[in-house]
């Protein structure tokens, strides 16, 4: 028996192989399919945005009572409230699109589609950056409205952007390893964040530079580390995530 | 159940003997630091285990690579041990730090890069433990702890470096500079013969450990087939 299946899955991989050698085209395509296939069904149910939407607000409010957010503090701790929202937001929205997945055996179909895997991790990765991007952009004017503060900086959007990489970056490859676990539910966040504090030390130092009008040339070193966290973490990411979803 | 190999057997006794050499050299054989006094005995012992431990988790994110490269269960109880044995020894570390840091620093703890990175990488182990714990399968647990430990293996020293934005308060004993270090000391040549032998007192303490829970990792294997002969 355990020889059959090693031949099956030597027979796969060089089938994979073969497919491989296509042109990029196709591996765009297929990366493509894949967050279409999650926008649609996001259009659809609506689940997971409304669900990380509420629970940012949410978390907002809490905020709010908790550190007293008079106009002096909020001076300092902006960009702190602003970087756990999204970590907290970030894990929720993670947690679901692999769990979706998961459930009804779709990830297997994934599986079994004759693509190169890092296209389907690449398309997962997109499609969770663009809800939480969708989420950060709704809770951005929110939050400016509330506190009177103006969060439309560029140089705040770019480390907005830069942290949201990062984060959803190793976040997937995670969320696809902590689903398959007995203790899907609790696994990720305790996973997640202690690999991620780089990007959350560097996104909330930048921020909190843009927010506070300091010299650029001191905002450069914490977007620097953040670039090279995605660099690395993509990289490592799109090596080791066939690991993670073979059968 | 095979026995103990007799050079293990040896290993054990020149662990406990080397132990005991150290502490003499740490508490006896060192002369008394002036300004800090006996608390800064605790150092010799703070860079053997920390040393070692760190050691222990650069090896495991090598062990991780060749695990996913062979695919031999073998390296992933490698792997397992050496994370096992490197987890205690840090947390030994932190413990003994923090003892020191009370009369040096005048507080338990403080937010410096060394300690919060140290703090970090202690939480980033315990979470592959908890990710191993929460999967059945053994091949599955030794793929994905392997990708774990790996990215917690390339995270910590960025973490370290991110923190390092914040200035560092901790002393940097060994070929180090940092003026606004508190606590720090230069040691005379009896400090140093303690310092060394405290090293390869705990790199064998560190390897003993190590070679009797890969045995461990062997036996609870072996035990594991049994169980399913005997369920077939």
């Amino acid at each position: 028996m355990a020889v059959k299946t090693s031949n099956v899955s030597q027979v796969k991989s060089g089938q994979r192989s073969a497919i491989r050698g296509q042109t990029s085209g196709s591996f765009l395509k297929a990366v493509s399919a894949v967050v279409w296939k999650d926008v649609q069904a996001e259009f659809r149910s609506r689940e997971l945005f409304s669900a990380m939407l509420v629970f940012s607000l949410l978390i907002i409010l809490i905020f709010n009572f908790a550190l007293e957010l008079d106009i002096k503090t909020r001076q300092s701790v902006t960009a702190g409230v602003l970087w756990s929202t999204f970590a907290f937001a970030g894990t929720l929205g993670l947690n679901r699109s692999m769990a979706i997945e998961k459930d009804r055996g779709c990830l297997d179909g994934l599986l079994l589609a004759p693509v190169d895997r890092s296209a389907i991790y690449f398309g997962k990765v997109i499609s969770n950056l663009a809800f939480m991007l969708i989420v950060e952009i709704i809770v951005l004017p929110v939050y400016s409205l509330l506190y009177n503060i103006n969060l439309f900086q560029p140089g705040l959007l770019m480390v907005i952007l830069l942290g949201s990489i990062g984060y959803v970056g190793v976040g997937t490859l995670l969320s696809a390893m902590s689903v398959q676990t007995r203790t899907r539910d609790i696994l990720l966040p305790i996973l997640l964040f202690p690999v991620v504090i780089p990007v959350l030390l560097a996104a909330v130092k930048a921020s909190d530079g843009f927010l506070n009008g300091v010299e650029f040339s001191e905002i450069l070193l914490p977007i620097n580390i953040l670039i090279v966290y995605d660099i690395i973490f993509i990289s490592v990411a799109f090596m080791f995530f066939e690991n993670i979803v073979e059968e | 159940m095979q026995p103990k190999s007799v050079l293990l057997k040896i290993l054990d006794v020149l662990a406990i003997v080397l132990l005991g050499v150290s502490t003499y050299f740490a508490l006896v054989k060192a002369p008394t630091e002036l300004v800090m006094g006996n608390v800064q005995r605790v150092f010799y012992f703070h860079i053997g285990t920390a040393w070692t431990a760190l050691l222990g988790f650069l090896f495991s994110a090598l062990l991780s690579l060749i695990y996913l490269y062979t695919r031999d269960l073998k390296w992933d109880r490698f792997q397992v041990a050496a994370i096992e044995v490197s987890l205690v020894f840090f947390l030994i570390t932190i413990v003994l730090g923090s003892i020191w840091a009370r009369p040096a620093w005048n507080t338990w703890w403080t937010w410096d890069p060394r300690l919060t990175t140290a703090a970090i990488t202690e939480l980033i182990y315990i979470a592959y433990f908890m990710l191993r714990q929460g999967i059945d399968d053994p091949d599955r647990r030794a793929r994905f702890g392997a990708v774990y430990a790996l990215i917690g293996g390339i995270s910590a020293p960025i973490t370290f470096y991110a923190i390092r934005l914040f200035r560092t308060i901790h002393p940097v004993v060994i070929a180090g500079g940092n003026p606004e270090a508190q606590g720090s000391f230069s040691m005379t040549p009896d400090m140093l013969t303690a310092m060394f032998v405290a090293l390869i007192a705990f790199t064998v303490i560190f390897i003993d450990l190590y070679w009797n829970r890969i045995r461990l990792g062997n036996l609870e294997d072996q035990v594991e087939q049994l169980k399913l002969k005997v369920m077939m």
